[in-house]
């Protein structure tokens, strides 16, 4: 039999290398999270986990951490989003263009920078770890967020708040009325935007508490430097777990935004 | 007039706080004190240590290729893959489509590390104990990273094209690989495109997906594989960013200004020709 072209074959490729190299590394850490290490089925690292009071103490900092992250950079860019929604402040995508440039600046080094100044102003790692590493945190996450929730700012029903406005609605009332549930799809796929990178992530805790402060991502980074498959294998999995929980709070709050980023090209 | 001017000193007192860390460094860079706050007058010798600078040269080089090779292949796969899984069945396409979320919502630390254990298990059980760990371990890591977004950037066009184009051209006689040629990739190119510009900045940016996958090979010849990112990460764990690093943030930050600039500028202009568009049209009505 001849073999007869199909439109549908051309996604086998990267069917294929989904399979390979998304699901099944899957699985192996699931393998390794429960096997010790000559490969014998154990608990060990479950149980290890939720008996070191040390692990839970990086699981509860790093949930910390994010929430307030997530909280600071929704203050900090709900404001900017709304005015730059308003073609009054932002004539030409220009003033969105620059609150996005950071992100393509290398974000190690920008790490470090915000380290460097902060030194310098007396602010540094050794005294304030935490101020340190939650000013890099909202430094680094704060394009994430005004990103989503510009998108959503620009689709608002203008309809709806004038209406909202003739009906005798004042300021705050419009604000919680008619802006602020309209918004809401967007408030949600912001904090997604931030709080689980905030949780897995390395250099800027690293950087900016100077080792101090251990957030989840140090500590699956640390079993990896040390070889601990085993260890941080089993982080990994608490990790998808949450991350599964949180995909499954939030799923009735997103609408589809596809390609999120694809937006400012 | 009040609110506008409140509006406007917030937007720029942000903008201001977010840009200080980089306009700081760009600003010491044409000194050549050894710590920033220190100014020793203007100098360029700092630019000229960078370019001297063998490690990171090197870094930089390594960073450019890899980006372009993993941009080229996420691109090409995740294209691919979108068309695919557009003309196939609802039920596969569903299937490829929930595979295609999960390195989009997972951590990048999880994905990379079970690529990792992936690679040491069949390393240890497969090849003797062998280290697979080199270029293309990194190249999967980055491809990974990008293809899913590229794929969710060619999925929308693909949506909005007129489905039967491709019979279309089929029945004025194209065989099916012209027909995809010549009448599917034009519609979609502009998600093709963006998909590509974000996987190179995906790739450029990545830290812990290049420190985890990465092996010797490349311009680091046997030692392992230095980027931009692990080189800076290398070096600020030590002490502060080193002096001849401060031009490198400069010449990046131009690069970067130009690209935001011809965006904007392409941008503007394509809104220009939309307005002609439907100007002439309201014309001809």
């Amino acid at each position: 039999m001849k073999f007869r072209f199909q439109r549908k074959y051309l996604c086998i490729p990267y069917f294929l290398f989904l399979i390979l190299f998304v699901i099944i590394p899957i699985f192996f850490i699931i393998y390794y999270a429960f096997t010790d290490s000559n490969g014998n089925f154990t608990f060990d690292a479950f149980v290890t986990f939720f008996t070191t009071t040390n692990k839970i103490n990086v699981l509860v900092q790093s949930l910390l951490f994010s929430t307030l992250n997530t909280i600071v950079c929704l203050i900090i860019g709900y404001p900017i989003s709304y005015l730059l929604s308003n073609p009054k402040f932002n004539k030409n995508y220009v003033l969105v263009l620059l609150f996005v440039m950071p992100m393509w600046i290398n974000f190690v080094l920008r790490t470090g920078a915000t380290r460097d100044v902060l030194t310098w102003l007396g602010i540094n790692g050794g005294s304030h770890p935490y101020i340190a590493t939650m000013i890099g945190l909202v430094y680094n996450y704060l394009p994430f967020v005004i990103l989503p929730l510009y998108t959503t700012m620009l689709k608002l029903d203008k309809s709806q708040i004038e209406a909202a406005i003739d009906l005798g609605c004042n300021r705050v009332q419009v604000f919680t009325k008619s802006i602020f549930p309209q918004s809401v799809p967007g408030i949600i796929s912001a904090a997604q935007m931030v709080f689980m990178p905030t949780m897995s992530s390395y250099v800027i805790p690293e950087t900016l508490s100077e080792g101090k402060i251990v957030l989840f991502g140090n500590s699956i980074y640390l079993g990896f430097a040390n070889n601990q498959w085993n260890s941080s294998g089993f982080m990994a999995i608490v990790m998808l777990v949450i991350i599964a929980i949180s995909m499954l709070v939030t799923r009735n709050f997103t609408e589809k935004d596809e390609g999120k980023e694809a937006a400012t090209w | 007039m009040v609110k506008k001017i409140l509006g406007y000193s917030y937007i720029y007192l942000i903008l201001l706080l977010m840009y200080i860390p980089i306009l700081v460094l760009i600003v010491f860079s044409f000194t050549n004190a050894t710590y920033i706050g220190t100014w020793n007058g203007f100098s360029f010798d700092l630019y000229g240590k960078l370019f001297q600078s063998e490690e990171i040269m090197i870094a930089v080089g390594n960073t450019v290729i890899i980006a372009i090779i993993s941009a080229v292949c996420a691109t090409v796969l995740g294209t691919l893959g979108a068309v695919g899984g557009f003309y196939a069945k609802r039920r596969s396409r569903a299937i490829l489509e929930n595979i295609n979320q999960i390195p989009v919502v997972n951590a990048e630390i999880v994905m990379a590390l079970s690529l990792v254990v992936m690679f040491v298990f069949i390393g240890n059980n497969i090849f003797g104990g062998a280290n697979l760990f080199s270029f293309w371990t990194l190249l999967v890591g980055h491809i990974i990273l990008a293809a899913p977004f590229v794929y969710l950037n060619v999925k929308p066009k693909l949506q909005q094209m007129d489905p039967a184009l491709y019979e279309a051209a089929l029945d004025l006689g194209c065989s099916p690989r012209q027909a995809l040629n010549k009448a599917v990739l034009p519609e979609i190119i502009p998600g093709v495109f963006s998909g590509f510009m974000l996987s190179i900045t995906l790739s450029l940016d990545d830290f812990i997906v290049t420190a985890f996958t990465r092996g010797s090979g490349l311009l680091s010849g046997a030692a392992n594989i230095e980027t931009i990112s692990t080189l800076v990460q290398a070096k600020i764990k030590k002490g502060p960013i080193p002096p001849e690093m401060r031009p490198l943030t400069t010449i990046i930050f131009l690069i970067v200004l130009l690209v935001v600039i011809f965006i904007s500028l392409r941008r503007n202009k394509t809104i220009n020709v939309k307005s002609m568009k439907r100007r002439k049209l309201r014309e001809k009505e």
